[in-house]
């Protein structure tokens, strides 16, 4: 049986939402042609994961989310995620992807950052929007999906920083789906101007377990001349949540992006992380974990296309599998002609806890120009019986020594996501998925 | 703490379907050093392994007891937390995990939950150990073993021996890889745990760390069991005249395990 992923929309509904969200007219355009688009384009294909009976359609699209009239109304465990002391203060939250709560400083306001809800960007700032919403990072008709996304937006954060704008304090957005229903169409547009940085993270969050919804997500990021961009994220969406994530940046001479991402999703999942080093002296530092559990199967591709010169990538991949679960990882170093003295370096590591779990790692390096270095590393491996004894000699028992080596194994990216409190997150997350 | 007794009878252990140790009897008492000594391939570490627990290898005949407890019955965290250490002669490295919070776990899975010890009280001991070893105090937070030399890693297995305060004590090789400062350090924070309480394996093949841990009894193995016991006197007998006299005195040609008398 093939499952159908026509979507159950029509340019009527597509016509009517958006103006219900007083959207701008290019944007109305650009939902109904990515909409008609949709229907002829194929699906995404991951290597070596079939998705084709997984579920993108059932899902509630319009899930209003209740206004809550400060943090305290949030739930333990959202609110737990909110960066605390000096790192707090810019923050977004959305519930069932509506925005329900928006902060950013008057200092950063007054230096022209722009840190808001996408729907409320697409209304006061829609020109700067339309620069950059699904031009030159990512494009409406890369594939179904792609094309359903920009067809069904419904979420999402705009993120602007001036020319020689240095954000400090980390900006932070939270997506709790709170209905296990509502699909989540969500759209991060970052822009980095020339000599400025700043640190984003995201938080996706839901529950509900086995209730079907679809998660397609989409990040881009524009990093100028010389600015920096550091994104961390911590996925945490319910088994039964099918999610189909693409975060992808360009960056120019002298940019540097650095990618923490903790992707602890229950449900299946395809996630890509691209970057594009196009200036001369760019550079990208890529770093994912993973915990695989139950019986999910997904996909990540984690690539860096080096176009200028002198640019240089890190991908750094670790991933944990256990139960039956099954995950492939695919790397790539990609050096095009003429990106002459680039380096790309890829490490991809999975952990096995037993015998059902599968994990694949595949280092893929294409190389079109000669004076470059470049090198990849890859290990697949059960857990070593040696090291839980070594560890249980000292008294401490089994579980708890492949909780040790679990959290070992993937401590080497999450002490690298920016803000403590994500980082914490990322621990607990863990926790919850070792025992 | 009344002192413990380990107690070995007719152990027999396999690994892989070979047996390597043959029959071995063997009484370690809480206030004594006993020392394992015999030349390579007789079965001393695979003693040591076999009492821990190591999961390559099989126990085919014999028993171990700790006091009134069935050693062999026990899983190996279970054996450690009866009171047993082995000192390994090639301990893993744990990549991610601190030398800190692996000692950390280590302590409370011996305590009870709501009685964990306070971090306070960890540092302090933790710091005047190191300090005793000569351990610079980034150990405490570099990754378990991870990138060690030969040498730190026999100093942070100590560490683990005097963190831990166990009842009985199997330390493997523990001298193979040390210079003389290394083995002096070593030894010091094995004398200094000395005292009715604690008993202790030492196994080595040299006679010199004995120099500076004075055992009080010596064993030497040959062909998977004990073939000579006697006092401090034996291990300086064997170093000056080696192993070729007790092989001539029991007729023994090929010491190493497989081989009969």
């Amino acid at each position: 049986m093939s499952v159908d992923t026509k979507i159950a929309f029509d340019q009527e509904y597509i016509k009517a939402y958006s103006e219900k969200r007083q959207e701008p007219k290019w944007m109305a355009a650009l939902r109904l042609k990515a909409l008609e688009k949709s229907e002829n384009l194929p699906m995404p294909k991951p290597d070596k994961t079939k998705i084709d009976k997984w579920n993108f359609t059932s899902f509630k699209h319009d899930v209003a989310g209740e206004a809550i009239s400060s943090l305290d109304d949030l739930p333990e465990d959202v609110r737990d995620l909110v960066a605390k002391d000096q790192e707090s203060g810019n923050l977004l939250v959305h519930r069932n992807s509506t925005p329900v709560f928006n902060q950013l400083s008057n200092e950063l306001k007054e230096q022209g950052v722009i840190f808001t809800d996408i729907q409320t960007a697409l209304q006061n700032h829609g020109d700067l929007v339309e620069k950059y919403f699904m031009k030159d990072v990512m494009k409406v008709d890369e594939n179904r999906l792609t094309a359903v996304h920009a067809a069904l937006l419904n979420s999402g954060t705009f993120l602007y920083v001036p020319r020689n704008v240095e954000v400090e304090v980390p900006i932070q957005a939270l997506y709790w789906q709170e209905d296990p229903e509502a699909g989540l169409f969500n759209h991060v547009i970052i822009v980095a101007e020339d000599n400025s940085s700043v640190t984003y993270v995201e938080n996706f969050l839901s529950y509900g377990h086995d209730v079907e919804s679809v998660a397609n997500i989409i990040a881009e990021v524009h990093v100028g001349q010389n600015a920096r961009v550091t994104f961390g994220s911590v996925d945490n969406l319910a088994k039964g949540v099918t999610t189909y994530v693409n975060r992808r940046a360009n960056v120019a001479r002298d940019g540097k992006v650095d990618w923490a991402l903790a992707q602890m999703n229950d449900g299946n999942t395809v996630s890509t992380n691209t970057t594009h080093l196009i200036g001369d002296g760019s550079y990208a530092d890529s770093k994912t974990v993973t915990i695989g559990r139950g019986s999910q199967s997904q996909n990540f591709t984690n690539q860096i296309f080096h176009h200028g010169q002198n640019s240089e990538g890190v991908l750094l991949v670790h991933g944990v599998q256990k139960d039956s679960a099954s995950a492939i990882f695919n790397g790539v170093t990609k050096i095009e002609h003429g990106a002459k003295k680039s380096n790309g370096e890829q490490t991809q590591r999975v952990l096995m806890m037993n015998e059902k779990a599968r994990g694949d790692a595949n280092p893929i390096l294409l190389i079109d120009e000669d004076d470059v270095m470049a090198g990849h590393a890859a290990s697949v491996g059960k857990v070593d019986p040696i090291q839980l004894y070594y560890l249980q000699s000292r008294g401490i028992s089994r579980q708890e020594a492949e909780r040790l080596i679990i959290h070992g194994f993937l401590a080497p990216v999450i002490n690298e996501l920016p803000i403590e409190g994500v980082r914490k997150r990322a621990v607990e997350v863990t926790e919850g998925k070792v025992n | 703490m009344a002192a413990s007794t380990l107690k070995i009878e007719n152990l027999h252990v396999s690994i892989e379907g070979k047996e390597i140790i043959k029959g071995l009897n063997l009484e370690i008492n809480g206030g004594e050093i006993h020392a394992v000594m015999g030349p390579n391939g007789t079965g001393k570490s695979t003693l040591a392994s076999a009492i821990m627990g190591h999961p390559k290898y099989k126990i085919t005949e014999g028993s171990v007891f700790l006091d009134n407890e069935d050693v062999l019955e026990m899983e190996v965290d279970e054996r450690a937390k009866a009171g047993l250490f082995l000192a390994m002669q090639y301990p893993s490295e744990v990549s991610g995990v601190t030398n800190a919070d692996f000692l950390r776990s280590a302590i409370n899975a011996r305590r009870e939950e709501g009685d964990e010890i306070s971090l306070m009280k960890f540092i302090k001991k933790l710091d005047g150990k190191m300090a005793e070893l000569d351990m610079g105090e980034e150990f405490a937070q570099r990754y378990l073993n991870e990138g060690f030399s030969g040498g730190e890693k026999k100093r942070n297995e100590i560490l683990q021996l005097m963190m831990l305060e166990p009842k009985i004590a199997v330390l493997d090789e523990i001298d193979s890889g040390l210079d003389i400062d290394a083995l002096k350090v070593v030894s010091k924070g094995v004398n200094a745990m000395r005292n009715e309480n604690f008993g202790c394996l030492i196994i080595t093949h040299y006679q010199r760390l004995l120099n500076y841990i004075t055992p009080d009894k010596v064993h030497v193995m040959m062909q998977g069991r004990i073939v000579k016991s006697g006092g401090a006197e034996l291990a300086q007998r064997l170093e000056a005249e080696g192993y070729d006299w007790i092989k001539e005195e029991l007729g023994i040609k090929d010491e190493t395990v497989g081989q009969e008398a």
